[in-house]
């Protein structure tokens, strides 16, 4: 168990369970063993931040507000979902709680609510996060109870005689069993019936509204009785297969997507009998020896925001206009607060077409270099040279207006231990380099460091981690 | 001079734009072949639009007594028939109606709509039910069955929709084609493409990002290269929508190999106020798609080339609070084309008397019926292969 890991090795675990590591990190680290540095993830998150907005007028009753008020109201609050956007984002990118964070935004994506209500999804942000490293069935019930999600499944309008369906059927098809997993549309509808009469108040608590439930006999899963909507969440948590759906779509998140049968039945077990402990299950996979096998190094498709953060963070960008932020989400296709549907990002290959990958490529330039990917060979005729300053010109004016982001180049250099060609290479890229990679880097120049690291992460083996 | 050295010769003339290997096979399609080669312009209104404003059951006491303030007038209208009538804004529509090159369904939908933007449009996009979460689109897939390149589907906006993109291949999207392929000018990426041959290229995430990145440098060159045929002298209006068809327009005169373009115009959502903003939307619609159709014609292009024009949603019939609608359910969908086989209204108007629960249409025709029919009768492909399931096929193509 007292194992080292190697550098690529300890990069590896920073990607999957963070946004990559920093230099002086690096060596700060390199010297535990394994076990060491995985308990320093932690407790590095044992602590929680909730994101809290100041939603001012949007927390007084409607009725106190004057008619302007009132008009703005709607205004205000898709401004401040646009707020917790950012908020939570530069707390991705500042945060020491990587690991927390980390696993906050797989949830974010599990527990997918799309919703115009800003203190509502602030809610379920910070529930999801208070969670995330502790007990998954805690959280499936305090989430299945949040006015966030009994807004965005209709659970309001699910009613005795009249119920509406919506929050059962995702329960089970996304939430826990996964698609076709052992149950059945009438498990849905009797399941309906159990979670009648929940509700929430103004204050945005959670209320059982005894009028509104439908007490009588319901067969679920082929249990038969009075069930509520507790009784449901707890028998879903009974079915293994929920242990073994969720346990999948982590191992697809920090493993990778092609799944190891004999390792998933493992995991599984472990998180069942460990009660959904969360921690339980994060640990069997990290402590193990073939989480860190090659065939797992830098194979998984950076997500928009994997890949946002994980550039910014090393040089603690400084966008002077935030709404870049929001523009690059929306152009990368991956916007915090608003995924596409209930079923999430699909992610992996999903994130990349024409449009997404030339941007995805030009990202590093566009944020830390103006758009230039500066490029000397030291075959360039004279010619090739003055078209290419000609372009990177053109570039740089446009996107200095556009972009309008600082990045600390100072502090980032000042504390990179390597300065080799090789090193930089392996420091920055996770993946084995392709063919035409290692032919265009045999060209390049790594003397001018800045240069050789903006044309590193310009390669597509940089979307990868 | 024939299309090949004349494409040879833009592309040496542009000096600095390497040419990359796999470009030199390209296929271009020679002025007689052009001829026949089919198309589809997929239109989105999005945001829900009215089609009852749109295409009025004028003479409907329900639709007057439902709309006390938003219905329109008989003398507000272009009449089609003694019941229906069109928006006076589509007055472009109706003159390509009267000549026969206009088939509109009515109550186009699917079973248990959803009311979401969101989940709708997915629906529509996907060809899914209303509970199956699809993440390939109709015409992706049909790239994947029957098509070898990227650019045999394009749509023209900033991304792609879920519409284009497949299992094995996705459609390209150019908004701005001259940015695009300025991108792919980069030096660094223009060395790294020289660089990648494709038996370089595996099957796993490395090799679909070089492989993406190949397709989209192929596709920018081919589809830059080859617009630069055809330039229209047709004028179109100023719309940035007008603009989009103006360059499908280029696209399909200058001899893409393109199947299916894509294209969408937003700002329907039309809960507040909605006469003036619905019809000031409907007039820059009608409009381009009447500039579309004349430059078409002029290039003997229109014969092969069919317009779909769908909403998300239809609108409820009854108006809300503040003189607008909220979100409903089925809708009509045009079709325009210079070979349709059934022009005019194809079927029964919505029945005002018979709405939902919800106060919205019924539907009648299933969406994917729409979407089959054009596959099989005009693209001539096996329509279940892409949609999953057989839907009836319409006749009016």
């Amino acid at each position: 168990m007292n194992s080292f890991l190697t550098d690529k090795q300890i990069q590896h675990l920073y990607w999957r369970t963070g946004f990559g590591i920093s230099s002086s990190e690096l060596q700060l680290v390199r010297t535990l063993p394994k076990k060491e540095i995985i308990d320093r993830l932690f407790s590095e998150s044992s602590r929680k931040t909730n994101l809290s907005l100041d939603f001012g007028v949007l927390e007084k009753d409607p009725r106190d507000l004057s008619r302007e008020e009132r008009i703005e109201l709607r205004k205000l609050r898709n401004q401040k979902m646009l707020d917790l956007n950012i908020q939570w984002l530069q707390q991705l990118a500042e945060t020491k709680q990587v690991l927390r964070e980390k696993m906050t935004l797989f949830f974010h994506n599990h527990f997918a609510v799309r919703l115009k209500t800003p203190r509502a999804a602030q809610h379920l942000n910070n529930v999801i996060r208070n969670n995330a490293l502790e007990n998954f069935g805690d959280m499936l019930m305090e989430v299945s109870k949040s006015p966030a999600m009994l807004l965005f499944l209709n659970n309001r309008q699910n009613r005795k005689n009249n119920p509406n369906e919506n929050f059962a059927r995702e329960v089970m098809e996304l939430f826990t069993l996964g698609r076709d997993n052992g149950y059945t549309e009438t498990d849905i509808k009797e399941a309906a019936r159990a979670f009648t009469g929940w509700n929430f108040n103004k204050q945005g608590s959670f209320v059982f509204r005894q009028k509104h439930h439908d007490f009588g006999s319901k067969t679920i899963l082929g249990r038969t009785g009075n069930f509520k909507g507790e009784d449901v969440i707890k028998i879903l948590l009974e079915e293994k297969q929920t242990a073994k759906y969720i346990t999948q779509k982590i191992y697809t998140y920090l493993v990778n997507e092609k799944i190891d049968s004999d390792h998933l039945e493992t995991l599984t077990n472990r998180f069942y009998n460990a009660s959904y402990s969360i921690e339980v299950l994060l640990r069997e996979i990290l402590e193990s020896t073939w989480f860190y096998n090659p065939e797992h190094i830098g194979t998984k498709i950076k997500s928009p925001i994997e890949l946002l953060v994980g550039l910014s963070k090393p040089f603690q960008v400084h966008y002077k206009n935030t709404k870049v932020l929001l523009y690059l989400q929306r152009k990368l296709n991956q916007v915090l607060f608003f995924p596409p549907n209930v079923a999430g990002w699909k992610g992996g290959k999903s994130w990349i077409d024409n449009s997404t990958l030339m941007l995805r490529l030009k990202l590093a330039s566009v944020t830390l270099n103006n758009g230039v990917i500066e490029m000397n060979n030291s075959d360039d005729s004279e010619v090739s040279m003055m078209m290419k300053q000609k372009f990177y010109k053109k570039m740089k004016s446009q996107m200095e207006r556009k972009i309008k982001a600082t990045p600390n180049w100072e502090l980032f250099l000042a504390s990179l231990e390597f300065k080799n060609k090789q090193q930089l290479i392996d420091f920055i890229l996770q993946p084995k380099l392709s063919e035409g990679a290692k032919n265009v880097i045999s060209e390049l120049d790594a003397g001018n460091t800045k240069n050789f690291i903006i044309e590193l992460m310009s390669l597509p083996e940089y979307q990868l981690c | 001079m024939n299309r090949r050295n004349f494409l040879k010769q833009s592309v040496f003339a542009s000096g600095i734009t390497l040419v990359p290997s796999f470009l030199k096979g390209m296929e271009l399609l020679s002025p007689a072949q052009l001829s026949g080669y089919k198309n589809v312009i997929i239109i989105q209104l999005s945001g829900g639009n009215d089609g009852l404003n749109s295409i009025i059951p004028i003479q409907n006491d329900i639709y007057h007594s439902l709309r006390p303030t938003i219905a329109k007038k008989k003398n507000e209208t272009l009449k089609i028939t003694d019941d229906l009538a069109f928006n006076s804004s589509l007055e472009p529509i109706k003159k390509l109606y009267d000549q026969g090159e206009v088939c509109i369904v009515n109550n186009v939908g699917y079973p248990n709509p959803n009311r979401s933007h969101f989940r709708s449009t997915d629906i529509w996009q996907t060809a899914s039910d209303t509970n199956q979460y699809l993440s390939s689109g109709w015409v992706g897939r049909y790239l994947d069955a029957n098509c070898q390149h990227p650019y045999q589907a394009i749509e023209v906006d900033n991304s792609l929709s879920l519409a284009l993109k497949g299992n094995q291949l996705n459609g390209i999207a150019v908004s701005d084609l001259k940015q695009l392929h300025r991108t792919t000018r980069e030096p660094f990426f223009n060395k790294l493409v020289n660089d990648t041959q494709d038996e370089m290229l595996h099957e796993d995430n490395q090799g679909y990002l070089y492989k993406t990145m190949l397709e989209t440098y192929s596709s920018a060159s081919y589809i830059y290269e080859t617009s630069k045929i055809y330039e229209s002298n047709i004028s179109y209006p100023q719309s940035s929508f007008a603009k989009n068809l103006k360059t499908i327009a280029d696209f399909i005169i200058s001899g893409l190999k393109t199947r299916v373009y894509y294209s969408s115009l937003g700002g329907f959502d039309s809960h507040v106020n909605q006469v003036n903003s619905q019809d000031r939307l409907l007039k820059v619609y009608a409009e381009a798609i009447g500039a579309l159709v004349k430059d078409l014609k002029k290039n003997n292009r229109f014969k092969d080339t069919l317009i779909l024009t769908f909403s998300e949603f239809g609108r409820r019939v009854k108006q809300n609070g503040s003189r607008g609608t909220d979100h409903g359910a089925a809708n009509n969908v045009i079709l325009i084309g210079g070979s349709l086989k059934k022009a005019g209204i194809y079927n029964e108007l919505p029945n005002l008397s018979d709405l939902d629960s919800n106060g919205d249409i019924k539907f009648t025709v299933d969406f994917r019926s729409i979407y089959a029919s054009i596959l099989n009768n005009w693209l001539e492909v096996n329509d279940q292969t892409i949609l999953g399931t057989g839907f009836d096929k319409l006749s009016f193509i």
